[in-house]
């Protein structure tokens, strides 16, 4: 408990850290919330106005503390372009996004577990080496040209499904399960080739450890003695690397999106950032962050449930 | 010592492929078959030939010639990101591994919380701040390459500080910087090594990302990612417009992952 006390505090200094960093940043834009309603013709006087209505001249900690009382609970601010409120624009988005990362992740965790244990029961054979050599290249590709190779060969090629005929969860569940479970498995391969690795070369480490020959004098069968003793133990570098990978996939869609066309937090991050429209770039950025470093919590205290000893 | 390893058919395949790709972008650097603005009417999309040994894009421009353009745009940024990582990690990482105390404590918290933040989410806080752009995105992925170097030099640092011939030397009158810079990191190099090419490969990777999101470096210069995000209106008509800067992404990445596996063992 007292670990995850600990873990618990890092987290929301983190958190605090991360939201006053870039707070800081877009505060030091020139141009503010007033030019922007404004306009660039607008008359000193008038900017000055409503910067006095907007609250903008009052103290830097003071705005921030107030964006951040704010944004905890869920008002996200206005949009420069649209005028319209920042969380209405993301909150239809962000299923599509979580959603693609969740997938990705199962279809990672469900690839690679058989084929690293396989793969390490049969070390040195051939066709460990064949797997091995096209594990290495698969790791190599980058997740959006992934994207482009699925595209031509399931899309065009085999056409399982219409590049680009993205559907929305709203209007057909099922059409958008369809359309996503392509791109999903363009962020999940690299990330299946990372882990087979990792968890091949773990247990291959493990298994020549004094634990495992007791265990085998015992009596007990290659499969047991494997998934019994080897596995619990080899599983704990993987984990370290899933807890990762689960950020790294969040932040992966959003290329992804652009690559299979669909309309998701990282495509109003792309546009925001093109219209200079700052208080979405802003909301957007601070959420992922706070997704991205919530979830390393939750390993962090998952990984101390699967061993102890970490927390000493 | 290096003379009795004997090599494995990865490192190899691993010295070849980067071999190869060097020798590319120096190629690149020097001579390109065909200029890389040059725009060819009569040649819009044209399937790999001798005349054009990668085809054309849809302005009639010649594929190798920007492939070799963009890899070399692709090696200086990775190169450079990877310099600003290393320089910077080493510093920090030597220092509060070395001196430990409040200055570690403190180093420490700052490096988690930039390594807790997304090295592309980085590079876009970047971009929107200061614009699109070769330099911002060096300097973007840079900093944020520089916890996991200061990380790793700060781990090798603890183990060596308190070591015998760390402290002989320091019986002989060895100052701090001396210390840290002539006798511990000699010995924090094979690991720094391996890491160097790992984060090579990440900021090709990124670098791509980047320029794919049409973020990175601006045309009309070349970029293996910006002529990725171009080629996919034509992935069914000319799909070897995709194919080359791909694998020429792939083959840099896997070159040097080979060549790093070996320096990890």
């Amino acid at each position: 408990m007292r670990y995850i006390g600990k873990k618990l505090a890092a987290m929301i200094i983190t958190l605090l850290c991360i939201s006053f960093l870039v707070y800081l940043a877009f505060d030091l834009i020139p141009g503010d919330a007033a030019l922007a309603a404004l306009g660039t013709d607008a008359t000193p006087e008038s900017l000055a106005a409503l910067r006095e209505q907007l609250g903008l001249n009052r103290p830097f900690l003071e705005r921030y503390l107030e964006w951040l009382v704010h944004f905890v609970s869920g008002d996200f601010g206005t949009s420069y372009k649209y005028h319209l409120p920042v969380a209405d624009m993301i909150v239809s988005k962000l299923p599509i996004t979580v959603v693609m990362a969740v997938i990705s992740f199962v279809i990672m965790v469900v690839i690679s577990l058989p084929i690293g244990i396989y793969t390490a029961k049969h070390s040195g054979r051939r066709i460990d080496r064949i797997v091995m050599a096209l594990n290495q290249i698969v790791m190599s590709v980058p997740h959006f040209f992934m994207g482009i190779l699925i595209t031509y060969f399931f899309g065009l090629i085999l056409k399982l499904f219409t590049p680009g005929g993205f559907v929305s969860y709203e209007t057909d569940f099922w059409g958008f399960l369809a359309y996503i479970i392509f791109p999903c498995f363009a962020i999940a391969l690299p990330k299946i080739a990372m882990s087979v690795k990792l968890l091949r070369s773990s247990c291959i480490e493990e298994s020549k450890k004094d634990y495992v020959r007791t265990a085998y004098s015992k009596g007990n069968n290659t499969n047991k003695v494997l998934y019994r003793h080897v596995l619990r133990n080899a599983m704990i570098p993987v984990i370290t690397l899933w807890g990762m990978t689960l950020a790294d996939m969040l932040v992966g869609s959003i290329v992804i999106e652009q690559v299979f066309n669909i309309p998701g937090i990282g495509r109003i991050l792309l546009t925001s950032i093109s219209y200079r429209d700052y208080p979405v770039v802003e909301a957007i950025i601070v959420l992922i962050a706070f997704v991205v470093i919530v979830t390393n919590f939750l390993v962090d205290v998952v990984y101390q449930l699967i061993d102890p000893r970490i927390s000493v | 010592m290096k003379r009795k390893k004997i090599y494995s058919p990865n490192f190899i395949i691993g010295l070849v492929i980067t071999g190869a790709m060097l020798l590319l972008i120096l190629i690149g650097f020097v001579h390109t078959p065909y200029d890389i603005t040059k725009m060819d009417s009569a040649a819009k999309l044209a399937a790999p030939s001798f005349k054009h040994l990668m085809g054309c894009d849809n302005f009639g421009r010649d594929i190798f010639s920007r492939v070799l353009k963009g890899m070399g745009n692709t090696f200086v940024i990775a190169a450079a990101t990877v310099s600003i990582g290393t320089v910077c990690g080493v510093i920090v990482g030597a220092f509060t591994g070395y001196f430990g105390g409040l200055l570690d404590e403190v180093l420490m918290r700052v490096n988690d919380v930039v390594f807790a933040f997304p090295s592309i989410l980085l590079a876009l806080v970047f971009v929107s701040i200061f614009g699109t752009g070769k330099y911002n995105v060096i300097g973007a992925l840079g900093i944020a390459f520089i916890p996991s170097f200061a990380r790793i030099v700060r781990g090798e640092f603890i183990k060596y500080r308190e070591m015998d011939y760390v402290k002989s030397a320091r019986l002989a009158g060895v100052g701090q910087l001396r210390m840290i810079f002539v006798h511990i990191l000699p010995n924090a190099m094979p690991v720094l090594t391996s890491s160097i090419m790992i984060g090579f490969n990440n900021a090709v990777l990124a670098e791509a990302g980047m320029s794919y999101l049409g973020i990175g470096v601006q045309p009309p210069s070349a970029s293996l990612g910006s002529m990725l995000s171009e080629s996919q209106t034509y992935l069914f008509s000319a799909p070897w417009y995709a194919l080359f800067p791909g694998l020429m992404i792939i083959l840099m990445v896997l070159g040097l992952s080979l060549l790093a596996d070996r320096g990890a063992k």
